[in-house]
């Protein structure tokens, strides 16, 4: 504790000495894979060396400034409130757009996971040898420096700019480097995540300019609601906008196929960061300045967000090809984050933040193993694979660890996540949500399960080779791995600084546990 | 009608230093003619002194750009010519398009035998009657810039005499733009007949003046009968806005533009689809914010269909389409739509028409981008460009490749490039404006155009390139690039991301503050 309180000290005296150092750090964070990737662009020939070492330093980046804002942000004591801001207007000064950055309690734990994550995939994919892998890097470096700048924006316009900064990489990657009918999936991606990056972009030009705050800025925003009308109609746009990019049922149907056929490394930075937008969307933006909306859709979402845990989850226990499993398997998962913002509660929507967390993490690293295993098996199909753990006892190993972790065992982030949000539901007006949704957790623990023995149990069937997990493949995993677990035990890293925010912004007690209590 | 007196008085004001770019473009276009003429043999340093001569007229025209005073408006040759910061803008607009349409001209025309001289004559011409055009005050200026323009068009279309398509769509520009003309002059002569009128109240001295004309609609009879309301003042605006819709191509008059554009050479139908299209959107908002703006009320709904027609047509129209000239002119439509969805947001959001001027400058920046790679692709036969003459683009060339995916990025409002801002503005202003069902319309058409945009790019990015085959006529030589047109090219490329990135140059250029 000596050494944290040491670096707390540091921190703190640098930002008396010169403030502006913490927000150059986040600049950096997110300018810095995208100033690789340019580079990269332009460099003309290199040595496939080189170009390895410069991509890996791109995705180490916004992991120093990850860890950099947080350890300062903890010796800030913000409670929750936002810190570390750059505003520079761009010229779009009328219709209120400025290049707003800054991180809050909710933001920062999500900023520090996508960094976690983007280094993770950029580790795995410098491991994978694919043709053209200068084209590859650049891609996803400029995946990540998207993916920071969405967590950082408080410029709601900037937002959705730099989600579609990172959403378009992952087209070109699917049509470029997927699995069989890569064109076919990568233009369904492609058109149906328009349509609901339409859906959002319209909504949220409804929001800003109905407020009255005649701009994008969150903050000014919180001060200014929309009337209660308008604010069921803009909620609707914003839910179905953000529910097509978060695979809400049965706006679902693009993901599972898309993380099939996704190449590891985007289905890793899409399925774990990127398509947590619209969650977060939901839990920082829309249901905070859109309370009535929420009241009028909250019903809706309930069902539709059983429907992710239910249906998709029976979908799940019938798939034979493990990356489309894994690929329901997220979607099916979803359907937590979803209830717990349902909850309408600062204990759901703090657990919905930490499963996004917990969630994004251990989807990526079963991404990256199910991507191991298949390259190692040359199929993904659970009825052709078996007998894996005697040749990889340590793949077996990390892929049971992560199974464990999705399905919400103690010890592991997800398990928190999880127990916050049945927490807050069972304090909402229908706790009897939680029977669907507690079954959900036996319908994973099956589908999980039985993928772990089919592939690594029984008689070898499949001509293996390639060894066990190895190298920079493994450094990867075992990054996702440990997060996983350090945020298990210690929860507190992050939900000190989510609870504070969401704290704020969401009722401590669900307001509709009064009606129902009254009803009784 | 002015008396002699006045046009004494007009002429001995002498202002025609107003006109100087314009009229200096006009010597130029002669002393073009002349020189090669006399001296056939120094063709080439002719036509070089004549680009660099352009480059002194555009920066002659961004000096009046910068000293123009926003909001004030200049008035010259009573009434015939108005200047405002918005009109200059447009000059520098319109050299500039010349300029690139000249280096387009340049890189196509090396490749075939055509006559060049004539060419970059009639586009100097063109230019200097769409700069009169956007400055027109009153409809004779307006009718006889736009009559130049027209004609000038014609020939340029049919330029390539040995091709049929070439010559088909120069009869078919012929026949629809002069019966666009005549709905044009006849609803002008409406408007002054009626303008003119003694017995109404409010009557115009020069009724053909904009500003008098606009006067005159506004005014209200002694029993309060808006002339606004007349139905031949009605049916005037109808049939001019009809003429302009024949011009920039808006639903249901957009039916000539598929077969123009494809057979046009590539550098007429980029003036087309830039140039020519700007004139008539600002030329558009001029009279929508001018004379005809009392009647606002009346024509919005016919407006309104058309706007929402045109947005729906123009991305539906392009889907499955695999010449890519006529891509470029059906996707156009779209981009039509969208600035007419700006330009009917303009009549209650201040800021919207400087919106739309961004979105000209976007479109015109990711256009020409798209034209460059388009002319160094060309075949033999231009009007025969198709979808596989990109396959493999990206390895064949890869600075085409690049700049053509940023070019038509751009044009499919892929952020971060400049055409999603221009698009998130006009968006953001029609929504402001209350404009909702159309900007529906407009949203969903977004997500119908990353189809054939996607489709196009995937063409130039995942297809291997295919075997030469100069038997199917399908001969795709490898392209010759100039340093002058890797710089261009470069050049169009780096602006279009930049300004999807800092938009601050830009939106201070266009006013939009």
């Amino acid at each position: 504790m000596a050494l944290f309180g040491g670096i707390a000290e540091f921190l703190r005296g640098l930002e008396a000495e010169s403030p502006r150092v913490h927000t150059s750090m986040l600049l950096f964070g997110i300018f810095g894979p995208l100033a690789f990737a340019f580079a990269l662009a332009i460099s003309g020939k290199l040595e496939a060396g080189a170009v390895r070492v410069a991509a890996l330093l791109g995705f180490l980046l916004p992991v120093v400034s990850a860890f950099w804002l947080w350890a300062t942000y903890a010796s800030m004591g913000l409670n929750g409130g936002y810190a570390f801001f750059v505003n520079t207007p761009t010229g779009l000064d009328a219709i209120g757009v400025s290049l707003f950055l800054g991180l809050n309690g909710i933001s920062l734990p999500l900023y520090v996971m996508s960094a976690v994550i983007g280094l993770a995939a950029g580790l795995y994919a410098i491991h994978t040898n694919v043709e053209r892998m200068r084209l590859y890097l650049i891609l996803l470096l400029t995946m990540q420096g998207g993916l920071m700048g969405m967590f950082a924006s408080i410029d709601l316009l900037f937002f959705f700019f730099f989600h579609e900064f990172a959403l378009i990489p992952t087209f070109i990657m699917i049509a470029m480097w997927g699995r069989a009918a890569r064109r076919t999936v990568a233009i369904e991606l492609t058109i149906y995540l328009t349509l609901g990056a339409m859906l959002t972009l319209g909504g949220l030009v409804a929001l800003a300019w109905m407020s009255g705050a005649e701009g994008f800025n969150l903050i000014a925003l919180q001060l200014a609601l929309v009337d209660a009308e308008h604010q069921k109609l803009i909620f609707g746009l914003l839910l179905i906008g953000f529910g097509i990019l978060v695979s809400l049922f049965p706006f679902h149907s693009w993901a599972p196929r898309g993380y099939a056929t996704a190449p590891a490394p985007a289905a890793m930075l899409h399925a774990g960061v990127l398509k947590k937008f619209g969650l977060y969307g939901l839990i920082q933006v829309a249901v905070p300045l859109l309370p009535e909306g929420m009241g009028a859709w909250a019903p809706l979402l309930m069902w539709l967000a059983l429907g992710n845990i239910v249906i998709i989850g029976l979908v799940t226990l019938a798939q034979r090809d493990l990356k489309l499993m894994l690929g329901n398997a997220s979607v099916m998962h979803m359907g937590y984050a979803f209830l717990g913002v349902f909850a309408f509660s600062a204990a759901g929507a703090g657990g919905a933040v930490f499963m996004m967390i917990a969630h994004g993490l251990s989807v990526a690293l079963l991404f990256l193993l199910a991507d191991s295993i298949e390259r190692r098996c040359g199929t993904a199909d659970l009825r052709e694979l078996g007998g894996l753990g005697q040749s990889a006892p340590v793949l077996m190993a990390f892929f049971v660890a992560a199974v464990m972790a999705s399905i919400g065992l103690p010890g592991f982030a997800n398990f928190w996540g999880e127990l916050a949000i049945f927490a807050a539901l069972w304090q909402s007006a229908s706790p009897w949500v939680l029977v669907p949704a507690l079954s959900g957790i036996v319908i994973s623990a099956i589908y999980g399960l039985r993928a772990v023995s089919c592939v690594f149990f029984g008689e070898a069937r499949v001509n293996y080779r390639g060894g066990d997990l190895r190298g920079l493949e493994k450094a990867g995993a075992l990054l996702l791995l440990g997060a996983l677990l350090v945020l298990g035990f210690w929860p507190r890293l992050f939900s000190d600084d989510v609870n504070a925010a969401v704290g704020s912004l969401y009722p401590v007690e669900p307001p509709v546990a009064e009606h129902f209590l009254a009803e009784e | 009608m002015p008396t002699t007196e006045e046009l004494q008085t007009i002429v001995s004001a002498n202002n025609w230093t107003a006109v100087l770019p314009e009229l200096l473009l006009g010597v130029l276009a002669l002393a073009l003619l002349a020189a090669d003429a006399f001296y056939p043999r120094h063709r080439q340093m002719i036509l070089r002194a004549t680009t660099a001569a352009q480059g002194g007229i555009l920066a002659y025209a961004v000096g009046l750009f910068l000293r123009a005073d926003p909001g004030t408006v200049h008035v010259y040759f009573a009434g015939s010519l108005v200047q405002t910061q918005a009109t200059e803008l447009m000059r520098v607009f319109f050299l500039v398009c010349s300029l690139l349409v000249s280096h387009l001209g340049w890189v196509y025309l090396q490749k075939r035998s055509l006559p060049r001289t004539e060419f970059f004559h009639i586009v100097l011409v063109v230019t200097a009657s769409l700069m009169l055009l956007v400055q027109a005050g009153n409809f004779v200026l307006f009718f006889v810039a736009l009559e130049t323009l027209t004609i000038g068009l014609f020939i340029l279309v049919a330029f390539c005499r040995s091709s049929r398509f070439s010559l088909e769509a120069g009869l078919k520009m012929l026949i629809t733009g002069a019966f666009s003309s005549g709905i044009l002059l006849f609803g002008i002569v409406l408007l002054y007949g009626l303008a003119g009128n003694p017995l109404l109240p409010g009557t115009a001295t020069d009724p053909l003046n904009f500003a008098q004309i606009g006067a005159f609609l506004g005014a209200t009879g002694p029993a309060g009968e808006a002339n606004a309301g007349q139905p031949l003042a009605v049916m005037g605006a109808v049939l001019i806005l009809v003429g302009v819709g024949f011009k920039i191509g808006a639903v249901p008059f957009q039916i000539w533009i598929p077969d123009v554009y494809q057979g046009a050479p590539t550098p007429v139908t980029a003036l087309l689809a830039v140039a020519s299209k700007a004139g008539g959107f600002f030329v558009l908002y001029i009279l929508l914010a001018g004379p005809l703006a009392p009647m606002w009320d009346t024509l919005f709904p016919a407006l309104a269909v058309i706007t929402g027609l045109t947005l729906l047509f123009g991305n539906i129209a392009p889907l499955g389409q695999y010449n890519v000239k006529r891509l470029m002119g059906l996707s156009g439509v779209a981009h039509a739509g969208v600035m007419l969805l700006g330009l009917l947001a303009s009549h209650t959001v201040d800021w919207a028409f400087a919106a739309v001027l961004f979105y000209l400058c976007v479109y015109a920046v990711a256009s020409f981008a798209v034209f460059e790679v388009m002319a160094h692709l060309a075949p033999e036969e231009d009007s025969d460009q198709d979808l596989t003459h990109y396959s493999g683009l990206m390895r064949r060339h890869p600075l085409l490749g690049g700049v053509f995916l940023v070019g038509v990025g751009s044009l499919a409002g892929i952020p971060p490039l400049a055409g999603f801002i221009a698009k998130a503005l006009i968006f953001v202003a029609a929504f402001q404006a209350g404009l909702y069902a159309l900007l529906v319309i407009a949203l969903l058409g977004v997500v119908v155009s990353i189809y054939y945009y996607f489709g196009w790019m995937r063409a130039a990015v995942l297809r291997e390139p295919l075997e030469d085959d100069p038997d199917d006529g399908r001969w795709r030589p490898q392209p010759v690039v100039t340093p002058v047109a890797k710089f261009v090219m470069v050049l169009l490329a780096v602006v279009t991301v930049v300004i999807g990135i800092y938009q601050a140059g830009l939106t201070d250029v266009v006013g939009l503050r």
